[in-house]
């Protein structure tokens, strides 16, 4: 059966994160740092909803766009938050998680070989998901010494003629980088200059911290008609099984999306919807607290990190430390397993994420504070024990 | 100073130096604020949360409404504070609605609690009535819940 299987799916390589995964699940009482959804279950008052959602009987499909309730829940959050206005009749697209809209995005907006950018290292499914709607994705690197903020220059030198689009993820995972205003205003003027679109993934845009702004692309002058604004409740109200993303953009390309949407999937589960709506409209509290504890993880663990010599800077957004293993002289898969062996602490390798990944772990620090000291306690003494050659 | 004192009510007894650097403050800055707060009076004490039930010991909780005459002068302040000075009383609160104050007592049985409220408190010259209510079983408190809670279900490792 090999044979038949299309080429451009079988070229893409089996991802990073599935095989350090089957390497953790196969051991036990492992404290993992390697997971990339929040630790909370569902708020209460959500999950209720859900509950009385099923309670009337509300088990059909919903309109392809999405119930126009939660359409419409989407639209006042987005303007209130991004200070962008869509309409919900036309501009606004419910969807099966952020990944689904990013998906059908490429696929409405693609003509095979065009060519899409995206800021490396970076979540793990934006270069397979432009090459199965037959793009050529182009990495341009971030580093770390920029706190990992793409650069407007090192973007515009990849750009030719074949661009169409740039994909943007701040706050990022995996490096927590957070887009300052003023950065994020000379993207915006390359991306008019060179008429690209832009697709900005914002499913971490409510965590933040130290005060730090998030803005978003499509609210700076004239990129509302050129972004697809993506978000969703999974990050932000710990609804990741909930499964509910959305995509705001201009009416044509809501209507191509639209397409492909209605053939492939329908609609969002009815049940997740109705829960979304009580997130958007009635969940600042319970994310304010969900935040003000990933806040007080994040001091600890990075605090942590640089003490025992991995140089790490605090970032400002999701809830990912990107640390420096370099000093060890191990490389970044060589640490994890190691680590993983020696001291059951499951980290995931930095190149899951992208070449440009090497030389860095990522720990999410979206586990319980007590698992967190532990664990962090136990990458203290495996860095000890490798710095002084003991093992 | 919300996050310090939030932290403070979860687990009191975290060490200062992991309270300082989950707070990214100094030692020092974090000893003078709490210090701050001890002397405002905006921190009255640090308790241990107990589960009673699973104490072989017998202990007997009960919620008292008591509906009382306020005095002259005095309000309901001077009577509030006369019943919550017994020993018995663990918390007690001045309420809205249908009875005065909500009087929180614990003892050793049932006919402990009664003997407090018909002659400690029916006793006294300004108490009206008192309706007392026991409580069976305890699911959260102070923000505590009770039941173990369950392990964690999420994949070890995603993206």
């Amino acid at each position: 059966m090999d044979s038949k299987i299309a080429a451009h799916v079988r070229d893409i390589p089996r991802s990073g994160i599935r095989d350090f995964f089957e390497v953790v699940q196969s051991m036990r009482d492992v404290i993992s740092l390697g997971i990339g959804e929040p630790d909370f279950v569902t708020p209460w008052h959500i999950r209720e909803a859900a509950l009385f959602s099923l309670e009337k009987g509300r088990t059909g499909y919903t309109s392809n766009l999405g119930h126009p309730r939660l359409r419409e829940a989407i639209a006042g959050y987005v303007a209130r938050n991004f200070h962008v206005s869509y309409d919900e009749t036309s501009e606004i697209l419910v969807s099966v998680g952020v990944s689904e809209a990013l998906d059908i995005a490429l696929r409405a907006l693609l003509n095979p070989g065009d060519e899409v950018l995206y800021h490396e290292p970076c979540y793990v499914s934006y270069s397979p998901s432009v090459i199965l709607a037959h793009g050529v994705p182009v990495a341009v690197p971030v580093h770390e010494k920029d706190g990992f903020r793409l650069d407007a220059e090192e973007l515009e030198k990849r750009i030719t003629p074949r661009s169409k689009a740039l994909l943007l993820n701040f706050p990022t995972n995996p490096t927590g980088a957070t887009m300052p205003r003023e950065n994020l205003e000379r993207i915006a003027e390359v991306c008019r200059r060179h008429d690209l679109v832009v697709l900005s993934d914002e499913i971490y845009a409510e965590l933040t911290y130290d005060g730090a702004e998030h803005v978003s692309i499509a609210s700076l002058p004239g990129m509302r008609e050129r972004t697809v604004f993506l978000h969703g409740v999974s990050k932000a109200w710990a609804m990741t099984g909930f499964r509910i993303g959305y995509a705001c953009a201009p009416k044509a390309l809501i209507e191509a999306m639209m397409k492909i949407h209605q053939y492939a999937i329908l609609c969002a589960p009815i049940t997740a919807q109705d829960a979304a709506v009580e997130a958007l409209e009635n969940g600042g509290e319970s994310m304010e607290r969900m935040r003000g504890e990933y806040a007080v993880r994040r001091n600890f663990i990075a605090g942590a990190l640089n003490d025992m010599g991995l140089p790490c800077p605090v970032p400002r957004g999701a809830f990912y430390v990107f640390p420096d293993i370099r000093s060890t002289g191990l490389d970044s898969r060589e640490f994890s397993l190691r680590l993983l062996r020696e001291k059951k602490v499951a980290v995931v390798p930095g190149p899951a994420f992208g070449s440009l990944g090497e030389g860095f772990v990522r720990c999410s620090y979206a586990t319980g504070l007590e698992q967190i000291k532990i664990a962090m306690q136990r990458m203290s003494e495996f860095v000890r024990e490798l710095k002084s050659g003991a093992v | 100073m919300e996050t310090l004192l939030r932290l403070l009510q979860q687990d009191c007894t975290m060490p200062r130096g992991e309270l300082a650097r989950l707070l990214a403050l100094s030692p020092e800055e974090l000893d003078r604020r709490i210090a701050e707060l001890e002397q405002n009076g905006v921190i009255r004490g640090y308790q241990a949360i107990v589960d009673k039930e699973r104490l072989d010991r017998n202990t007997v909780t009960a919620l008292i409404e008591v509906r009382i005459t306020p005095e002259r002068g005095g309000g309901f302040d001077r009577i509030a504070t006369r019943i919550a000075k017994f020993d018995q009383v663990t918390s007690c609160y001045l309420m809205s609605g249908g009875y005065d104050l909500m009087v929180v007592v614990e003892g050793g049985s049932l006919r402990e609690v009664a003997s407090f409220v018909t002659e400690k408190l029916s006793t006294l010259e300004s108490v009206i009535s008192t309706a007392t209510h026991f409580r069976l079983k305890a699911y959260k408190v102070n923000g505590a819940l009770l039941a173990t809670e369950e392990p964690d279900q999420r994949l070890p490792v995603s993206p």
